[in-house]
């Protein structure tokens, strides 16, 4: 068994570095248990804090079991509507986590293919594509995602503002980090574009789109999945930054974000445990996405080798 | 040479031409601006006037034209929210954004720059390490929760500096700063701290980065066998070299530093651009939304001339290309 | 002479995750001062790690396990590092090859020399300074005062190689290691910065280590030589006793297989086959998968396309050359050509050889296979300027030539000269702006208006230069051989279509086992042997070569060239054969078209052209190629 897994990280060099790097693999244990964790939220959790008919607001500011005044069914504790704050944690790491690998995904989707075509095509679309990611550039993530906030807020009715806020967030999020991806795939597929082996294809008569999917997106899936992880670890943090200034996640469905807002009201009035367990999990979870999006850019990085 | 910077200048003037143009359909699609500016006992009739007054029913094109012309003219259209006029309002707030913004990116750039330095060329060593990670965390945290644990160490448990706020300022003009007093320099530190260290974290992977690249580059490998000392070789020529990468990012950051002023401004309630613009979206306050955008982006425009600029000075290869056509 | 350096059993090796490599084994080197000692060997010989080791910088994680490095008494592999870097530059000095990446491009060449002076010499920034002009004078620059202030990127290839040199010789070095100093530069300029180096080395007294995998320019300037393979010496001496008396069975195969510009050989004979397949390897096969399958099923290709021609014979017909410049040319006897060979071809009627034709034959070409005439391709840069007119770059200007099928066609020119254009306006990547071309008695049209399935797509194809981009690194070499036989149809049946990649392996001499595994298992040699295997299930009856062998070592390269020469007579494959490499064009090509700048100097056929060139042009590039010329040929 062991033979084979050693035959196989010869033979790739990414499993290699990985198989030698106990940060990484620190890293991706977090990062597993992470994304475990909340996927299996409702299994997990004692109580389902989205549920509002199960919250008691006379539960609430209970501090964690092991201080004074605690409640045993609220293990560390409750926030300011009496929502456990384990389960709160869970469900909110799961939301997060949601609305950051669908922002992703639909970053990448449009990104790459609007890189590859673009990197690919050259001329006026790519010049076009330039001109519009120089426009987007010149407003930051942030910036972006707040203003497509603010927009659906303008023109959405009130009654549906809730239950589309999620769906608005993700989109917001994507939007504002599609650019990256599109500057990455061209950029790769530039490089790739000249390569004799894409000359053989053009010359053979290939249609450009089996060129770009079947020859060249294989060969630029290195640095995409560097940027799909980093970007992951920011669309994340852009959502707990939006939830935490209010415009994010809607208030009865509280993500890591919100959790850490409502921490901080309480802070200066001793109940610590709002504000420190989540930002705990935020951060862990994000630094873990931060230090395996770290590893595969050095693992891709031919001249560090 | 002539021909570059027009070539920039007009494709800056491109951007900003876009960018007004969403704001723009901002204003117009977003709500009903009549709507927003009178009371429920308006008649229709009066409504209808002024409808007329503000020129909504002119063509698009027209409106659109008079919109990028008040918008060089310097006038903003009024809140929403507070019916002042979103200029004064902005101009109220500018110092406070600016300052902090400027002090954030001193901290980032000084500490920045020479740890970026310090880390390549020392791989490997503890310190080096111990930088490292500590800037993996500081990529990691949130800027909020950083502005949080701040407050909390520095305010509330030692109670050295203050927690929220921007006292100590002193009027200049139109410009309050808060640059002349102890207590203006005490409440603006935590905030610059809080918004430099993302910034600090970014410019010293990316400086890493690019001298570890530079250093197994031909000429450094040529330069070494030439015997050129090592202070030279890494300055002089290593350095040097990352230079122009290095420009574009601060560039860019400059942009994350007042994006992020947002954030930070939340936390500390400082009262600056970005916590009008919070309250903006809130508010649905339009005016105030579509101005912000188009001054950021004003902003962003200029500092990429002037990454241009730049580039020009340090890299004779864009020189000659320039003069080239 | 006194001995500067004197490396004794010297032993390099590098940690790597398959256990530790062995770099250097037991290395022994000896030079004096005014000597030039080249180092040849082919690559991973271990050339430049000797350079690197002598200089104190081998790439880490390399070290220096055993040996000594005895410069000028003192063991050089004792010192600090401090105390190296003082030697550096000083005592002993380094160049690379590419002069482009080895000047820093954002210091002026002034300033990069006179701090180079002043790092090791006490002198005043203007006694510097005067140094700098006069070093560069030295080394043949023109307009010193001037351009001294320039930066690198203003400088051409062969002028910044000067620079480079400059660099080297400014701090008064006694030993100089210069790592393929000429391979980054054309011909022409090559032979002007060997004389340079072998003149500072006489009129200076400095010792030399000259690397370098190319044996013509050893033989051009060096004193002594020592042949490495794989870290190992194999052989060291007199440089005319070494290359034309080798002792060593390598040396001797290794000289066997350099193409030979003065006279044309066969084949390239008693070369060192350098593949070392795994038993595992060579037993895998396919049921029924062999070289004779895959050349029957190719010729099977060019049965059907002979039946539909009126003329069955494929002889080599006669050149029939447009005029240039005046001068007429009388067509040439075709070439004698009958060698058995080891793959049973069918339906190719042997070559008869014609006497010599003192008579002109009708101009009128019959059967070319490739026409091409007035052919001119312009590329446009980017932006236009404000003020009009695009500036053009004439990639090829008027060019005309007719190719005969069956026929080699050699072209030849130096880099900028438009082959490789050419042979993209052929294969339909780029368009041209005049001119048309004419496959088989058909219009070829441009590329931009071939339609996907033109049938000319596959009759032509290519070959590649590159074999480490010319493969999809992330496909089975069963998937990049199979995607043109799937592609045009050839076969469907997909134990068909794996019989058949099988076949085409075993037929360039790889592996059928090959075919599992991924590009980047394999050497270029083995890569490109794969390139060609793809070009060929296409069933082509038009190959272009572009600079085929051109990155690969010596011996590869003979094995290569044995390869295609091999198909080529098996299949009655037209070839188009670029090259910058004359030897190697002598070896392949049955006529020869010289370009220049974009422009035809000069067509003849080979014997002719290399005999007696007419251009004075093609007479410079046969003069200046370093060669072993005055060798004897060994048997």
């Amino acid at each position: 068994m062991l033979k084979a897994w050693h035959r196989l990280a010869r033979e790739n060099e990414l499993l290699y570095l990985f198989l030698n790097n106990r940060v990484a693999q620190l890293a991706a244990l977090i990062a597993l248990l992470t994304v475990g964790g909340a996927a299996l939220s409702p299994v997990l959790s004692p109580t389902d804090p989205y549920d509002i008919a199960s919250i008691d607001i006379m539960d609430s500011l209970v501090p964690p079991v092991w201080s004074d005044g605690s409640d045993e069914r609220f293990f560390i504790g409750t926030d300011d509507q009496g929502r456990d704050l384990l389960s709160a944690i869970l469900y909110g790491t799961r939301l997060s986590l949601f609305v950051g690998f669908l922002s992703i995904t639909f970053a990448s989707v449009l990104g790459v293919s609007v890189g590859l075509m673009a990197g690919y095509f050259g001329g006026r679309f790519d010049a076009f594509v330039m001109r519009i990611a120089d426009v987007q550039l010149s407003l930051p993530a942030i910036l972006t995602a707040l203003l497509i906030d603010g927009i659906a807020r303008g023109i959405l009715p009130r009654e549906q503002h809730d239950s589309l806020m999620i769906v608005v967030l993700t989109f917001a999020i994507g939007l504002s980090l599609w650019v990256n991806f599109a500057r990455t795939a061209r950029a790769s597929t530039f490089v790739e574009r000249n390569k004799e082996y894409v000359q053989a294809c053009e010359i053979m008569g290939m249609h450009p789109v089996r060129i770009l999917l079947v020859h060249i997106l294989p060969n630029i899936m290195g640095p995409i999945l560097v940027i799909l992880t980093v970007d992951l670890a920011v669309a994340v943090l852009l959502e707990a930054t939006l939830s935490f200034l209010g415009v994010g996640v809607p208030p009865n469905q509280p993500s890591l974000g919100t959790l850490i807002r409502i921490g901080t009201e309480y802070m200066f009035s001793g109940e610590w445990w709002i504000v420190i367990f989540p930002s705990a999990m935020l951060i862990t979870m994000i630094v873990s996405i931060n230090v395996l999006g770290d590893f595969l850019r050095d693992a891709f990085n031919p001249r560090l080798r | 040479m002539l021909s570059f910077i027009f070539r920039r200048l007009l494709q800056s003037v491109f951007v900003m031409l876009a960018v007004s143009l969403i704001a723009f359909s901002l204003f117009r699609f977003v709500g009903d601006p009549v709507a927003q500016m009178v009371g429920q006992e308006t008649s229709i009739e009066d409504q209808e006037n002024l409808r007329e007054r503000l020129g909504l029913n002119d063509s698009l094109t027209t409106q659109y034209f008079r919109f990028v012309g008040n918008l060089t003219k310097g006038e903003f259209g009024f809140s929403y929210r507070t019916r002042q006029p979103v200029s004064e309002m902005l101009l109220n707030r500018m110092p406070a954004t600016l300052e902090l913004g400027f002090v954030s990116l001193i901290i980032s750039l000084l500490a920045g720059i020479p740890a970026g330095i310090y880390t390549a060329l020392k791989r490997g060593g503890v310190i080096a390490n111990a930088i490292l990670i500590t800037t993996l965390v500081g990529i990691s945290v949130p800027t909020f929760v950083i502005g949080i644990f701040l407050i909390y160490l520095f305010g509330v448990e030692l109670g050295w500096l203050p927690t929220f706020g921007r006292a100590g300022t002193v009027q200049l003009g139109w410009w309050q700063t808060s640059f002349l007093t102890l207590e203006g320099w005490r409440s603006l530190l935590l905030p610059a701290i809080t918004l430099g260290v993302y910034q600090l974290t970014l410019t010293m992977r990316l400086v890493r980065a690019e001298m570890q690249d530079v250093l197994k580059t031909d000429f450094v490998k040529f330069a070494t066998a030439r015997g050129i000392n090592y202070r030279s070789l890494y300055l002089n020529h290593a350095f040097r070299n990352t230079l122009v990468p290095v420009v574009t990012i601060i560039g860019l950051q400059l942009g994350g530093v007042i994006a992020f002023s947002i954030v930070t401004e939340s936390v500390f309630q400082w009262p600056g651009m970005g916590l009008l613009f919070l309250d903006s979206i809130r508010y649905v306050d339009i005016p105030v939304m579509s101005v912000y955008l188009v001054l950021i982006a004003l902003m962003f425009v200029v500092i990429n001339l002037m990454v241009d600029m730049l580039y020009f000075a340090i890299d004779p290869r864009v020189r000659l290309k320039a003069a080239h056509g | 002479m006194t001995s500067l350096l004197n490396i004794v059993d010297l032993c390099v090796k590098f940690p790597t995750r398959f256990g530790e490599f062995t770099a250097l084994n037991h290395v022994n080197l000896d030079v004096s001062a005014g000597e030039i000692h080249g180092l040849v060997g082919e690559s991973g010989a271990g050339k430049s790690t000797v350079g690197a080791a002598i200089m104190g910088l081998l790439q880490s994680p390399g070290y220096v396990s055993d040996g000594e490095i005895n410069f000028m008494g003192d063991n050089l592999t004792a010192l600090s590092d401090d105390a190296y870097h003082k030697l550096r530059g000083q005592r002993i000095s380094m160049i690379f090859q590419d002069p482009q990446t080895s000047l820093n491009p954002l210091l002026t060449v002034a300033n990069q020399l006179i701090e180079t002076i002043r790092q090791h010499a006490d002198m005043s920034h203007n006694d510097a300074r005067k140094r700098a002009v006069e070093l560069l004078e030295v080394t043949g620059l023109q307009d010193v005062e001037n351009r001294i202030d320039e930066y690198p990127h203003q400088f051409s290839g062969g002028m910044r190689q000067r620079v480079v040199i400059a660099l080297a010789l400014c701090t008064n070095p006694e030993l100089i290691i210069a790592d393929e100093p000429t391979t980054a530069l054309d011909v022409s300029v090559q032979k002007q910065i060997l004389e340079l180096i072998r003149n500072l080395c006489t009129e200076r007294n400095i010792g030399i280590i000259l690397i370098t995998h190319d044996i013509g320019v050893i033989n051009e300037i060096t004193d002594r030589v020592t042949v490495l393979r794989s870290g190992r010496v194999i052989e060291t001496g007199d440089t005319a006793t070494v290359l034309g008396e080798p002792e060593d069975d390598y040396t001797r195969a290794l000289m066997a297989a350099v193409p030979r510009l003065d006279k044309r050989l066969h084949r390239f004979k008693n070369i060192v086959s350098d593949d070392e397949f795994s038993a595992e390897d060579a037993s895998w096969r396919i049921d029924d998968a062999s070289a004779d399958y895959a050349s029957e099923w190719l010729l099977e290709q060019r049965a059907l396309q002979q039946s539909k021609t009126s003329n069955h014979k494929s002889e080599s017909q006669l050149l029939e050359v447009p005029q240039i410049s005046g001068t007429s040319r009388a067509p040439i006897a075709s070439l004698s050509d009958g060698k058995p060979r080891n793959i049973e071809p069918r339906n190719i009627e042997p070559n008869n050889s014609k006497p010599n034709n003192s008579k002109p034959k009708n101009s009128k070409p019959r059967q070319a296979i490739l026409s091409v005439s007035e052919l001119a391709v312009t590329f446009y840069s980017g932006q236009p300027s404000w003020f009009g007119k695009k500036e053009g770059f004439k990639a090829l200007s008027d060019i005309s030539f007719h190719m005969q099928p069956g026929t080699v066609l050699g072209v030849v020119g130096e880099s900028g000269s438009g082959k490789s254009t050419l042979a993209k306006a052929i294969v339909g990547l780029v368009d041209p702006s005049a001119g048309n071309m004419t496959f088989r008695s058909e219009t070829l049209p441009p590329g931009s208006a071939r339609t996907r399935s033109h049938p000319v797509r596959r009759q032509i194809q290519m070959v590649f230069q590159d074999p480490y981009s010319s493969l999809n690194n992330r496909k089975t070499v069963e998937g990049i051989i199979s995607e043109p036989i799937e592609f045009y149809g050839l076969a469907t049946n997909k134990q068909e279509i794996r019989k058949l990649v099988a076949s085409v392996l075993d037929l360039v001499e790889m592996p059928q086992r090959a075919m599992l595994k991924y590009p980047h298992q394999f050497s270029g040699g083995q890569r490109q042997r794969i390139a060609v295997a793809r070009a060929l299930v296409a069933r082509p009856e038009f190959l272009i070569c572009d600079e085929p062998t051109s990155a690969l070592d010596v011996s590869i390269q003979a094995q290569m060239l044995n390869l295609l020469k091999d198909l080529q007579e098996a299949f009655g494959l037209s070839i188009l054969f670029i090259s910058h490499n004359l030897a190697v064009i002598r070896q392949m090509a049955d006529n020869v078209v010289v370009l220049r700048n974009g422009r035809l100097i000069e067509a003849a056929e080979t014997e002719q052209f290399f005999s007696s060139p007419a251009d004075p042009y093609s007479q410079m590039l046969l003069r200046e190629t370093p060669s072993l010329r005055f060798l004897q040929a060994p048997i």
